[in-house]
């Protein structure tokens, strides 16, 4: 296992490096540069103003040149500066972390917790009503966009009812202090978490319907059938952990886009997180920030896919006699 | 339509009507949009640095509506009647926000050491400067080479801030850590920015004037979705929606709101004008009988009254009405399709197609380009709309690389500091796209221009300008569209928000709470 696990960080390290020379090479071949957006929003500068701002932020350099900076930099973890804000990459970067992990797990255990079970529940009522209406409310959730749903939650919950704050990470000035802040911070959380977590969830609930179903059909489950197992035990611990198998592997893919935020709903719910950082200093060119931004969610993606084959061979017994 | 017009007339009346005493305390809730990249406005100066940056740092001079200077950190001033020496008498008890005082040297540091290094704005105006001088701790003296008409009006907060020089002196100033914990004169102080979330500025106890500021607090809030901000004054988490904070078409329904203000005031300054590049280098926009046709085919009054709920004006000349020594007396362009169909048939226009490039900052604007490609159709102009962010619009404009392209640009009261930057040949460059970005050449435009910024008396420079603006308006080098009203939303009960000619970025020094 140790073997396997070393194996796989060290090629984790090299897909990373290559990512992120890709990702490189992919901002700057969008049109424009920091220097020229951060002069633009002045309203007036000359090209020696733009050319001042190139030579400071060292984009006056040959590419490879820059890249190999960059990179010099990475591997001593170092992410650079971001131009526009003038603060260390890192510091930016984890400031945001807080609340985008905060959000994107509780909207991921929102999904998968509320996702499976509906899943479940499907399955054991096949063709009656109570599945139809899961179903069909999974695929409502499925196919309404996003940003619709999050602005029509506004409207309803915060606007109309007047029920929740519709938007922010927490009352501004009201400076709460221990449990009364996390109850604001609660209050804050519920519309964007729901509306991140609604579509996940419909994917959970198909998922994990459409693989309980086919699970239940094979030889395994009759035979367990006609040993007498009771119906529960056999939907518990034969059916259920089998089915779990791809929703593990969904669940896995989810997990890794986690810290990459949710640019979307942060936008929508003026959420401090790392979503709408990166989106911001996408807009802005920040080369820097963004590659920074792109090289923590690849580094999770990665650390999660490793974790999901760990997970896989700790639900799939299979898995381990092979290896 | 007419009824909505009405309500807002109502609405903006009803914001100029007198009140009472100022009343001390209270907090301010803002909105900031977008984020500034930071707050120390020597360095940085696009919007949201200034307006937050407004109340933390000061320039010798405010302006009020109609552009007349009012004091500021200079209490008095003289110019010489040659129009070369002008004088200014400082304030003698203001204290920078750390303790230490505000003196003629830190005039002197400001705008000949710092500023001259990090304002492309202000460094073309300085370079008609032959010395800056502080005979005494509180008078500072600037000796130009030449008359230039206006030297006056370059003492805002946003033009020539304030730098403390005990802090900046010898430093490298772009990474002075300092630049993250402002320190101005002004009536606020920076306490604390949350990134992401908010800035928080407090009153200064030690303000020089007596009694100012009388809010205790203002907090700007960062919402990046302009739906979320219009929410955000709906549910009554802010209470102040600078211009420009929400789109265009929630104005109307924010403005009904009980107990709401509008008012669009406070941009006479800036006095923001729109208006479409067209490219005088190459196909059918270099042929003026192309450019007169754009004039002719676009309704520009059904863009103001439809996207801009009747705000603002037509714009009939490159000066705009708010900044000095505009005229009316110009070549005017009516809405006239068939006019523009003859000017197309007389060129020969074959139908080639034209790109037409929107602002992408938001709705608004998105729609404006379709309007005009509709008008434009109309007449038998082929249009494609290009789409691009902001970054690849900037490029595209410093390369050239269009036929047509909205902007909208400041003019800073006076047609030498923000007009004539875009009309004289001598600042075609590539790589730039605050210049002659058109390719427009006229020496005598260039001529003129340069008469007038250095004439001494302003009959003098109103004839020149008056020129300048007949014949621009006969060459049509760009398409102008409108003067722009950005409208002013906060709570009636908020007083004295928007006083002087730059409004909302001149901090809220005079604005209180009526209880």
């Amino acid at each position: 296992m140790l073997r396997f696990i070393l194996m796989r960080l060290m090629k984790a390290a090299v897909i990373l490096i290559a990512i992120l020379t890709l990702n490189f090479f992919l901002i700057h071949a969008a049109p424009g540069d920091p220097a020229a957006v951060l002069a633009g929003e002045a309203g007036a500068a000359d090209a020696q103003f733009i050319e001042q701002l190139r030579q400071r932020f060292g984009l006056d350099k040959p590419l490879l040149t820059q890249l190999g900076i960059y990179l010099g930099g990475v591997l001593q973890l170092d992410l650079g500066y971001s131009y526009r804000q003038q603060m260390p990459v890192a510091d930016l970067i984890f400031a945001r972390l807080p609340a985008t992990l905060l959000l994107t797990l509780t909207a991921f255990v929102i999904a998968l917790v509320l996702g499976t079970l509906a899943g479940v529940l499907a399955s054991a009522r096949v063709g009656k009503w109570s599945d139809t209406v899961i179903s069909t409310l999974a695929l409502l959730f499925y196919a309404t966009p996003l940003f619709w749903v999050a602005l029509m939650a506004v409207l309803v919950f915060s606007v109309f009812l007047n029920w929740l704050p519709g938007f922010g990470y927490e009352t501004v000035g009201a400076n709460y202090t221990g449990f009364r802040r996390a109850l604001d911070i609660a209050q804050h959380l519920i519309l964007p978490a729901t509306t991140l977590g609604l579509f996940f969830m419909a994917v959970y609930m198909r998922m994990t319907r459409a693989s309980m179903l086919e699970v239940s059909r094979l030889d395994f489950v009759k035979t367990a059938r006609a040993k007498g197992l009771r119906p529960g035990i056999i939907q518990r611990r034969h059916i259920f952990r089998n089915a779990m198998l791809p929703v593990v592997t969904l669940a896995g893919l989810q997990a890794g886009q986690l810290v990459g935020g949710a640019v979307l709903t942060e936008t929508v719910f003026a959420w401090p997180g790392i979503g709408r950082l990166m989106f911001e200093a996408l807009t802005q060119r920040d080369y820097n920030l963004l590659l920074g931004v792109f090289f923590v969610s690849a580094a999770m993606v990665l650390l999660f896919n490793l974790i999901t084959d760990i997970l896989y061979r700790v639900v799939d017994p299979r898995i381990r006699v092979v290896s | 339509m007419l009824r909505r017009l009405s309500l807002l007339a109502a609405a903006l009346a009803i914001s100029t009507t007198l009140h009472a005493e100022p009343v001390t305390g209270g907090r301010a809730n803002v909105v900031i949009q977008p984020e500034p990249p930071s707050l120390m406005v020597g360095l940085v100066q696009n919007g949201p640095t200034q307006m937050v940056a407004g109340n933390i740092y000061e320039g010798l001079l405010r302006y009020d509506t109609d552009l007349e200077p009012m004091p500021q950190l200079a209490k008095s001033w003289e110019i010489s009647e040659d129009g070369m020496t002008y004088t200014f008498h400082l304030h003698e008890n203001v204290k920078w926000h750390d303790g230490e005082p505000f003196t003629a040297a830190d005039v002197v540091f400001s705008a000949d050491v710092f500023l001259r290094e990090t304002h492309p704005r202000l460094r073309t105006s300085l370079e008609h400067v032959e010395e800056i001088s502080a005979p005494d701790d509180h008078t500072v003296v600037f000796k130009l080479k030449q008359p230039f008409g206006p030297f006056i009006g370059i003492f805002e907060v946003g033009t020539m801030p304030m730098i403390p020089k005990h802090i900046y002196e010898g430093t490298d100033f772009a990474n002075n850590p300092a630049n993250n914990t402002p320190i101005g004169t002004g009536p606020f102080k920076f306490a604390e920015w949350e990134k992401g979330s908010h800035i928080l500025l407090t009153k200064n106890e030690d303000y020089y004037e007596e009694g100012k500021p009388y809010l205790d607090e203002i907090y700007w809030h960062v919402i990046p979705d302009a739906a979320s901000r219009a929410v955000a004054y709906e549910t009554g988490v802010v209470d102040m929606l600078p211009g420009g904070s929400i789109e265009n078409f929630d104005v109307q329904r924010i403005a009904e709101m009980d107990n709401t203000c509008i008012t669009d005031k406070g941009w006479e300054y800036f006095g923001p004008h729109s208006w479409m590049w067209l490219n005088n280098r190459e196909g059918p926009t270099s042929d003026v009988r192309f450019r007169k046709a754009v004039m002719y085919a676009m309704d520009r009054e059904f863009a103001r009254d439809a996207l801009w709920n009747g705000l603002g004006k037509i714009a009939n000349s490159p000066v705009s009405s708010s900044t000095r020594f505009h005229t009316d007396d110009v070549t005017e362009y009516a809405y006239d399709p068939d006019k523009a169909r003859e000017l197309l048939q007389e060129m020969g226009y074959d139908g080639t197609p034209v790109r037409l490039l929107p602002l992408p900052y938001g709705e608004t604007w998105q729609r404006w380009a379709e309007a005009v490609k509709q008008n434009l159709d109309e007449v038998g102009i082929e249009v494609e709309i290009v789409a691009t962010d902001v970054a690849g619009w900037n490029q595209k404009l410093a390369e050239w690389d269009y036929d047509i392209a909205f902007t909208y640009l400041y003019q800073y009261g006076d047609p030498a500091l923000g007009v004539a930057r875009t009309y004289v040949s001598s600042n075609i460059a590539k790589g730039s796209q605050w210049n002659n970005v058109e390719g427009y050449v006229n020496e005598d435009v260039d001529a003129l221009f340069d008469q007038a910024a250095v004439a001494v008396t302003s009959e003098e420079r109103q004839e020149l300008y008056t020129k300048v603006q007949q014949i621009l308006t006969d060459e049509v080098p760009v398409a102008w569209l409108l003067e722009l009203g950005f409208p002013t939303i906060y709570r009636c009960n908020v007083k004295d928000l928007v006083t002087t000619a730059i409004g909302v970025n001149d901090g809220f020094k005079d604005a209180y709470i009526e209880k």
